[in-house]
């Protein structure tokens, strides 16, 4: 079920928004107009991904420096070792909708 | 190049083995390991680890991927014979190759008049943490020599399992190397938040004790009765198996920033590498994770005749003590100027900003990762005049 969430104009290209749903959701917009939807929380310890390091479609945890590919949710190295749940993502007249994933989060 | 041994089998040489086959490396691999471990991850063994928050599973630095690699472990490279391109191990072993990584990293600094003594600790290996766990299960009083970073997470650790922990420094203020001496008393305050006792400026004289430490005594007279003593002190990097190779060691193995020795097949990395660093303008040996982690894929690189790509990254490192997150980049040296840009001391939450000449060189975090990942990306090598 898509949920709205935040008008995209509000999250600047290069910029995350943490959604404080349960568990909470990073929304990225990239440098290149993109928006993905990822779980917020580090596989590895209690980081916030949206205060992480966004590049290209990765970003980098702000603690321990593990990559997560933001389309798969990959986790490219230590020390997280799990990927992370994404969120499909629709943007219809100017706002972000998630539709949250089934399944455990990891 | 058909066959690479890479030596040391932890960060730096699993970031090594990745890098290898991510660059498209289709030989053998060999990597000897001292520790009988598979690699596994350090910075835990002062922090959750101790205080049983994780586990020894929880360390391993890889979930099974397959890289192909020969592992060789619990037996060390005991020499490095250009000559004839081959690695000596200790169980009498010559292993030809045709390139050779060197990540044999760092090993704990031990206190003086330490031996014979039960109860005095160092920690650098999992094995170490794992006797220094077992040790920490009573409570008692616990002397911390040393107010570095480890030496403040051990003293954190052990007072959050109930250990009447008293740390010393010799130095007048803790952590003034990397952090200056101002955010070094910052962060220093944390131990008295935590009813934790620190006593800077009077090294330490003697461990005193029969068969077990029983008190540490100080250069000023006093003595500290202690259960335990952890000894935080520095790391020295583990070279001496490099001696008669012809590599330039001069506190680490030397190289330039792409991690090329003065041999061409063999590069050097992480911990025990002393490395040009564009954002210190001279070479340092790096000490922290994150060098450890990216680093390797340079020296791979260097290795295999490739241009070496730079990330043009500020150093970066963190700390985990009382429950507060430390974060650094960049890199200071005296003179700079400091200050603070957001959050209030008192509450444990600031960024402070270092500068030189106008212009941002480091940054510190105290719990701001947001803003702090903010100006750590911001951070430019400043350019050395020629
Ligand atoms: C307790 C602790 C906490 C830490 N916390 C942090 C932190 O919070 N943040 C941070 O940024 N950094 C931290 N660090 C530092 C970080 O762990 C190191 O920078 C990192 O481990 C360096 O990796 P390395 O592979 O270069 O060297 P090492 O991890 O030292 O590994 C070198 C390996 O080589 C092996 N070896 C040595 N000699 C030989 C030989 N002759 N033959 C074969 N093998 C050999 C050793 O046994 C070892 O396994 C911490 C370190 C410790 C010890
Ligand atoms: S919390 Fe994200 S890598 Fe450690």
């Amino acid at each position: 079920m898509l949920q709205p969430v935040c008008p995209l104009s509000s999250i600047a290209p290069g910029e995350a928004y943490r959604w404080e749903t349960d568990p909470p959701v990073a929304i990225f917009h990239t440098e290149d107009g993109e928006v993905f939807a990822i779980d917020d929380t580090c596989t590895h310890q209690d980081a916030s991904l949206a205060d992480g390091w966004l590049e290209g479609c990765e970003v980098e945890c702000p603690l321990h420096a593990s990559k997560f590919d933001l389309r798969t949710g990959r986790v490219d190295g230590p020390p997280a070792k799990k990927p992370v749940r994404t969120h499909r993502v629709e943007v219809t007249d100017g706002m972000v909708h998630v539709a949250l994933s089934e399944g455990a989060q990891s | 190049m058909q066959k690479v041994a890479i030596v040391g089998a932890s960060l730096a040489g699993l970031a090594a083995a990745r890098a290898l086959r991510g660059q498209s490396f289709t030989g053998e691999i060999i990597a000897i390991g001292a520790e009988r471990h598979h690699p596994y991850d350090r910075p835990p063994l002062s922090k959750d680890f101790l205080t049983g928050a994780c586990t020894v599973d929880d360390l391993a630095l890889s979930d099974d991927e397959d890289l192909g690699i020969d592992w060789r472990l619990g037996t060390a490279a005991t020499r490095l014979d250009p000559r004839r391109r081959s690695i000596h191990l200790a169980d009498g072993q010559e292993i030809q190759v045709d390139g050779v990584i060197v990540a044999t990293g760092a090993r704990a600094r031990r206190p003086a008049h330490a031996d014979g003594l039960a109860g005095v600790h160092t920690l650098r290996t999992l094995d170490d943490a794992l006797t220094l766990r077992d040790e920490l299960r009573t409570t008692g009083r616990l002397v911390v020599i040393g107010a570095g970073f480890i030496g403040a997470e051990v003293a954190s650790s052990a007072r959050s399992l109930g250990w009447d922990v008293t740390v010393v420094e010799g130095l007048p203020t803790p952590l003034a190397g990397p952090l200056g001496p101002e955010m070094g008393a910052l962060c220093a305050q944390l131990h008295a938040d935590h009813g934790v006792r620190l006593k800077t400026g009077t090294p330490v004289s003697a461990l005193l004790g029969s068969d077990r430490i029983e008190a540490v005594e100080l250069a000023d007279g006093v003595r500290l009765p202690a259960d335990l003593v952890v000894a935080g002190i520095g790391a020295i990097p583990n070279v001496e198996w490099l001696d008669g190779s012809g590599l330039t060691v001069d506190g680490g193995v030397v190289t330039d920033a792409a991690g090329a020795t003065g041999l061409p097949t063999v590069v050097a990395t992480g911990d025990c590498a002393v490395s040009f660093s564009p954002f210190a303008g001279r070479a340092v040996r790096s000490e922290h994770w994150t060098h450890a982690l990216d680093h390797p894929a340079t020296a791979v690189a260097t290795l295999l005749g490739a241009t070496a790509p730079d990330t043009g990254k500020a150093p970066y490192f963190w700390s985990d003590q009382y429950g507060v997150r430390l974060q650094f980049a960049g890199h200071r040296e005296p003179g700079d100027t400091v200050r603070i840009v957001e959050g209030d001391p008192e509450q444990r939450s600031f960024l402070a900003v270092y500068e030189r000449g106008g212009h941002p060189v480091a940054v510190l975090g105290m719990n701001q990762p947001r803003l702090f990942t903010r100006w750590r990306r911001q951070l430019r090598a400043v350019p050395q005049e020629a």
